[in-house]
């Protein structure tokens, strides 16, 4: 396995998946939660199937736009989003009427309102976090290591949030509240990853100053290989089972983390090691005695 | 075989066994009663079932007043939760302007944010029914002595806007003239209830009355505090809101919770036969880890979330991370010719830096998560947190021992037991 031969196969691959999503995010935009856009959600369960024309007449009332989805293992229940801001009154008539005309008994329902203005405040904050947090890791890096290094790593970092970004503009899923902290999660995961690779890296120029820089990168991604492989297993299959198992909320929360861990797998062995590798090279490798 | 280590190596299992079953099922002997954890543990209201509304403010004061007001709607808010009944209410002033409401665990959580969410509620209403006026119109009101023929008396002053002051003339002017006492009543109500019902004796013009009666000081002030405070002084306007019907909250938590012991087993049996002798010790540690964690939440009193659960199986998928780059370094040193006590020595000394410092950087996430994150989020950013500092401390320190305890017990030279 030659990572640093190959590198430009795997920046296309990247690249690949990132152009498409750019493209679908300018083509459609993200499919923002309501938490972004403002406007209301409610979520009935009904306890059985029932066709959205049904549905459409109780909705149209108070909004004919507003979308109907069916969740649920039997497709009993529904989520009505709109997005206009109903007030308490509204929502309590919505659900009071699906309680009466379907004779629901046991009230299994939730119901989310957000004003338009919150949006921007989410989304502020959620790029200052994602700011600091950089920060953070980069300044602990270029403590522990050296600052190219810290370039690499956020580099492969902001690759795998343009991924998870583009995964989500490609499936179209709901970007919503936990969509930050998908975000955060996946990049606190793949700086773990990287971290662990770098370690090899600096550990191997320590014990064989002689060796090229290309082959202290692949035998370091070599030694470093199961154990990557295996945490992304473990790490993987607690996700995938949170997105089986879990309820609807759990599963826009577990599905970007199982792309995310992907991303951040892959760009730990295959983004971050060549980075680091254009870096070094511009200034010309010298080895450094341990 | 060593005797005593083995027995040493039993009583940790037997003891990390009996804690786990502690945990799930709870224990009673005599007089000790310990409760399983998922009944003791807090849940936040997306589990319990609740409301969660945040308010804000729609006015243009500033500065002191603007504070004032707040507090103000804090205490009306306050005083219409204590009336639902909700163990743990948590009301509190996220920002100069906004008011964050949590009420878990709620029967009717649709009428609770009815209930809060009410305005102006505090009424004057002659004897006919009509409203002489709202509790916007209360300027003030406070205790204050007045002076009697039978010495000082605490009585309740209020203070009208001029608005109230004309409508308080107009009817106390028409009031006054009543021949029957009856007739002469203002009730003063809050929510619906009557809470004083004052008699007047004269017509009052100056928008300032008196309220008189056998008060003690106490009882002036309290009647003082709900005049005052039923009139909202500002508007509340909810930005935000979220209610989980009860049934909801627990088929999220039933779920959640399957999908943790799914998750759990999977991650044991990969272990197992994966790295053998070494995963079995990464298993209990494990155990352990997810002990420290489910009780460090309860005693630092954090709520358990859906994104906290979530958080929480995410970080036992990860804390198996620091155990496997132990092990394999561990394979590694084996493969280079070491004795089994002497590569687990060294692969522990070798994994240390890189488990040091991935978990730190990914610490520093977590903490951002923690200051910036909003309402749950918070809550994952803690767990997160949570778990990778146990994690690192059950790998670095108990998986360490309990892996060496396995090499004096049995001495073996197969390496295969140690997965390579």
């Amino acid at each position: 396995m030659n990572i640093i031969k190959n590198r430009k196969i795997f920046y296309s691959i990247s690249l690949a998946i990132i152009i498409v999503g750019l493209i679908m995010m300018v083509a459609k935009g993200l499919n923002y939660g309501i938490d972004f856009t403002g406007g209301t959600s409610i979520q009935i369960k009904i306890g059985k199937m029932v066709t959205v024309e049904e549905i459409r007449e109780i909705i149209d009332e108070y909004d004919n736009s507003a979308s109907v989805v069916h969740v649920g293992n039997n497709k009993d229940e529904i989520i009505i989003k709109s997005s206009k801001d109903f007030d308490n009154e509204e929502i309590n008539g919505i659900v009071d009427k699906f309680v009466e005309k379907y004779d629901i008994e046991t009230k299994e329902f939730q119901s989310e309102k957000f004003v338009a203005t919150m949006g921007d405040e989410i989304k502020k904050k959620a790029l200052l976090s994602s700011f600091i947090a950089a920060v953070g890791m980069l300044v602990y890096i270029t403590w522990r290591f050296e600052f190219k290094f810290a370039i690499a790593a956020i580099i492969a970092l902001i690759h795998d949030v343009l991924i998870t970004l583009s995964i989500y503009a490609i499936f179209g899923i709901p970007a919503n509240n936990s969509f930050i902290a998908a975000i955060l999660t996946i990049l606190g995961y793949s700086i773990n990853d990287t971290i662990v690779i770098f370690d090899r890296i600096r550990e191997e120029t320590r014990l064989n100053p002689r060796h090229s820089l290309e082959k202290l990168i692949n035998d370091s991604v070599k030694k470093s290989l199961t154990r990557t492989i295996n945490t992304s297993i473990t790490t993987l299959a607690a996700v995938v089972i949170l997105y089986i198992v879990g309820v609807e909320d759990v599963k826009v929360l577990a599905l970007p983390l199982i792309f995310g861990i992907i991303s951040g797998t892959y760009s730990s062995l295959f983004i971050a090691s060549p980075i680091w590798y254009a870096l070094k090279n511009r200034e010309g490798f010298k080895t450094k005695k341990a | 075989m060593n005797m005593k280590k083995t027995l040493l190596f039993i009583l940790i299992i037997a003891i990390v066994g009996l804690a786990s079953y502690t945990a799930l099922y709870g224990i009673e002997m005599g007089k000790v009663k310990i409760t399983k954890v998922r009944d003791s543990i807090d849940l936040g209201l997306d589990l319990a079932g609740g409301v969660y509304v945040i308010l804000e403010a729609e006015t243009d004061l500033q500065g002191a007043e603007l504070q004032r007001a707040m507090d103000q709607t804090i205490m009306v808010i306050n005083k219409r939760v204590d009336g639902l009944g909700v163990a743990e209410p948590s009301i509190v002033k996220e920002s100069s302007k906004r008011i964050r409401v949590e009420l878990a665990g709620i029967g009717n959580p649709q009428e609770a944010i009815d209930i809060i969410g009410k305005t102006a509620q505090l009424q004057f209403i002659d004897p006919k029914g009509n409203e002489v006026l709202s509790g916007k119109n209360v300027k003030n009101s406070e205790a204050r002595f007045q002076q009697t023929e039978f010495g000082d008396k605490p009585v309740v002053a209020l203070e009208f806007d001029k608005e109230g002051s004309k409508k308080f003339a107009d009817a106390t002017t028409e009031l006054a003239g009543k021949e029957n006492v009856g007739e002469r009543i203002i009730y003063i109500m809050l929510d619906g209830d009557i809470i004083s019902s004052p008699i007047v004796e004269e017509p009052i013009k100056d928008g300032k009355g008196v309220i008189s009666g056998e008060f003690t000081v106490e009882e002036a002030n309290n009647l003082a505090n709900l005049i005052r405070a039923g009139a909202l002084p500002v508007e509340m306007k909810a930005l935000q809101s979220r209610v989980i019907g009860p049934t909801l909250g627990l088929k999220a938590f039933e779920k959640s919770i399957k999908a943790g012991g799914i998750a759990i087993l999977f991650i044991f049996l990969f272990m197992l036969i994966f790295y053998r002798v070494p995963g079995l010790t990464a298993n209990i540690g494990l155990t352990i880890y997810v002990l420290i964690v489910v009780y460090s939440m309860k005693y630092l009193g954090v709520k358990l979330t859906l994104p906290g659960i979530a958080g929480l199986i995410l970080s036992i998928g990860m804390a198996v991370d620091a155990n496997v780059l132990i092990f394999e370094r561990i394979k590694e040193e084996i493969r280079n010719g070491k004795s089994i006590r002497a590569s687990i020595d060294h692969g522990f000394k070798r994994a240390l830096t890189s488990v040091l410092d991935s978990n730190i950087t990914t610490l520093i996430a977590g903490f951002v998560l923690y200051y910036f994150g909003i309402g749950p989020i918070k809550g994952f950013g803690v767990t997160l947190i949570l778990g990778i500092i146990a994690s690192m401390i059950t790998s670095v320190f108990i998986t360490k021992y309990l892996l060496k305890l396995t090499v004096e017990i049995s001495n073996t030279k197969n390496t295969k037991l140690y997965g390579v």
